[in-house]
C-alpha cells in the first residue's frame, strides 16, 4: 500500500465519492418509485405478476455493460451521458425491486385489506394507510438489496467513461497501481454500507413498529431451533 | 439505424470466421464461463448439501453472498490482475467469487425445502444419513439446485464482459473495442451477442430445471407466492431473495 498516494489525492477521492453518488442515488429512488405500482399491480392479478416478473428476470438477464451501451443507442443521447448509467441502472433496480415489491403487497393479509374497505376507505386510503405501510418492512428489504447492487455497479460505468469510483479500477489497471484499486473497493463498500445506514434508519423511522417483529422472529428462530 | 447495421454485423457469416472472429470469441467466452461454473458446481455443492442437510452455516453463506454482492467487480478484477497479471487465471478466480453464492443458496435452499415429515419417513425406512441424501433430498430438491446453476452460470457469463475491459478475449472485447475506437456498430453486436447469449443460456437451463422435477411432486412454481407451511423450512422461495440480505445485515 502506497499510503502517501492517499493523502496527495483525498482531493481526487472525494469527488470520485460523490460522483459515484451522484450516479448512484437517481437509480435507487427511481427505482423504488416504479416499482410501487408495478409491484402492486403484480399483487392484485395473476397474469400482471407472471409478465412483470418475466420481463423483470429478462431485464436482469442482461449483463450490465451490454446494458449500458445499448441504453444510448435506444434512447438516443450521446454514449458520454451519464444519464445513461443512471437509465441503465435504473432498469435493473426496477428489474430487482419489483418481485419484492409484489411480494411485499401480497404480504398482506387479505382481511385486513378486507376491514378496511368495510369501515369505508376509498381504494386510494386503503393503499396509503393500510396496505403501503403493510408492505413497508418487505419493500425496506428490497430497497436494501437494490442500494447494494446499485452502489457496486456503478462502477462499471467506468468502462464507457463516465467517472466515478470505478475510474480507479480503470487507472489501477492501467499503471498496475495496487492502492489505488484498493481505494477504489473500499470506497465503494464505504459508500454501501452509509446508504444501508440511512435506509435502515429511515425505515425505522417511518416504521417504528418494525422493530419488534425482529427481535421476536430471532426468539422464535431459536425455539425452533 | 445502428441496432440494424449491428445485426447486419451479426448476420455476416464471414466476421464470424475472419475479421472480428465472433466464433473464436464465442469459444473463449463460453471456455472460461464453463471452466469457472464447472469449478464452482464442485466447491459449492457439498458446502451448500452440508448446509441445507444440517441446517448449519447458513450465516455465513448469506454474510459471504452479501458481501459479494457489495464487492464492484470491476475492482476486484483490477486488483487480481496488478497482483497476478494478464491472464485468465484472475478472471477465472473473480468469476469463481461471484459464482458461488447462488450456487451455494440453490443448493441449501433446496436441501432445506424438502418436507421434514418426508426425511423423517426416509429414516424411519432404515436409509442411511447419505441414501436420504441422495435419493430423496437430491431428488426433491434438483429445481432448485438448477436454479443456483442458473443464477451462477448467467451472473458468470455476463461478468466475463466486465473482464474483457483488461484485455481479455470474448464478446466484451467488441464492446470495449467499438468504445475506443468509437465503431459503434460493433459495440452494439457485441451487446446483442452477449445478451443474446445470456437470454439462450437462460432459457436452456430453465428448460432443464422442469426437466429436472421429480415426477408426481406438485411443481413448485418459479413465482408461487403461497408456500406450503413446513417444518423447517420456514420462508418461501420468494421472500428468500430477499431476506438473506434483511438477515446478514440486521443487528
Amino acid at each position: 500500500m502506497n499510503w502517501g498516494w492517499i493523502g496527495s489525492n483525498a482531493g481526487l477521492i472525494g469527488t470520485r465519492v460523490l460522483e459515484h453518488v451522484g450516479l448512484s442515488v437517481p437509480p435507487i429512488i427511481l427505482g423504488f418509485l416504479l416499482s410501487i405500482p408495478l409491484g402492486y399491480a403484480a399483487s392484485r392479478s395473476k397474469a400482471a405478476r407472471s409478465v412483470l416478473l418475466t420481463l423483470g428476470n429478462i431485464a436482469y438477464t442482461i449483463p450490465s455493460l451490454a446494458l449500458l451501451v445499448l441504453v444510448p443507442i435506444i434512447v438516443g443521447a450521446s454514449i458520454l451521458n451519464p444519464a445513461n448509467v443512471v437509465i441503465g441502472l435504473t432498469v435493473y433496480a426496477v428489474a430487482l425491486m419489483v418481485r419484492a415489491s409484489a411480494d411485499a403487497f401480497s404480504s398482506v393479509p387479505r382481511d385486513v385489506a378486507g376491514s378496511a374497505t368495510a369501515v369505508g376507505f376509498s381504494p386510494a386510503q386503503r393503499f396509503i394507510a393500510v396496505e403501503l405501510p403493510l408492505a413497508g418492512p418487505v419493500l425496506l428489504a428490497g430497497v436494501r438489496v437494490v442500494s447494494v447492487s446499485t452502489v457496486s455497479l456503478v462502477s462499471v460505468g467506468a468502462l464507457i467513461g463516465v467517472d466515478n469510483l470505478g475510474s480507479f479500477f480503470l487507472d489501477a489497471f492501467q499503471r498496475s497501481f495496487f492502492t489505488e484499486a484498493m481505494v477504489g473497493i473500499v470506497a465503494v463498500l464505504f459508500v454501501a454500507a452509509v446508504f444501508d445506514v440511512i435506509i435502515t434508519t429511515v425505515g425505522r423511522v417511518l416504521m417504528p413498529w418494525n422493530r419488534r417483529p425482529s427481535a421476536s422472529r430471532r426468539t422464535s428462530r431459536v425455539l425452533t431451533a | 439505424m445502428i441496432l440494424l447495421q449491428a445485426l447486419a454485423f451479426i448476420l455476416d457469416g464471414q466476421n464470424w470466421v475472419s475479421g472480428p472472429r465472433i466464433l473464436y470469441q464465442l469459444g473463449v467466452t463460453l471456455s472460461i464461463s464453463a471452466i469457472s461454473v464447472l469449478i464452482v458446481v464442485v466447491i459449492a455443492t457439498p458446502i451448500g448439501i452440508a448446509i441445507g442437510h444440517t441446517g448449519r452455516g447458513r450465516g455465513v453463506a448469506i454474510l459471504l453472498s452479501n458481501v459479494t454482492r457489495a464487492l464492484p467487480t470491476l475492482g476486484l478484477l483490477s486488483i487480481l490482475i496488478v497482483l497476478i497479471g494478464v491472464n485468465a487465471t484472475p478472471v477465472a478466480i473473480v468469476l469463481v467469487l461471484l459464482g458461488i453464492p447462488p450456487m451455494l443458496a440453490g443448493v441449501y435452499a433446496g436441501i432445506e425445502s424438502v418436507n421434514r415429515s418426508t426425511i423423517d419417513a426416509a429414516r424411519a425406512m432404515g436409509m442411511t444419513e447419505g441414501q436420504i441424501i441422495g435419493r430423496v433430498e437430491i431428488p426433491l430438491a434438483a429445481p432448485l439446485i438448477v436454479g443456483g446453476l442458473r443464477a451462477t452460470t448467467l451472473q458468470i457469463v455476463a461478468t466475463t464482459t466486465v473482464a474483457s475491459a483488461f484485455a481479455f478475449g470474448g464478446f466484451g472485447l467488441y464492446l470495449i473495442k467499438g468504445l475506443n475506437t468509437a465503431d459503434y456498430v460493433q459495440m452494439a453486436a457485441g451487446a446483442i451477442l452477449v445478451t443474446a447469449l445470456c437470454l439462450l443460456i437462460d432459457g436452456l437451463l430453465a428448460v432443464v430445471q422442469r426437466l429436472v422435477a421429480p415426477r408426481g411432486v406438485p411443481r413448485d412454481g418459479a413465482d408461487s407466492a403461497s408456500p406450503k407451511p413446513r417444518a423447517r423450512a420456514s420462508r418461501s422461495r420468494a421472500t428468500a431473495t430477499v431476506s438473506p440480505l434483511q438477515e446478514g445485515m440486521q443487528s
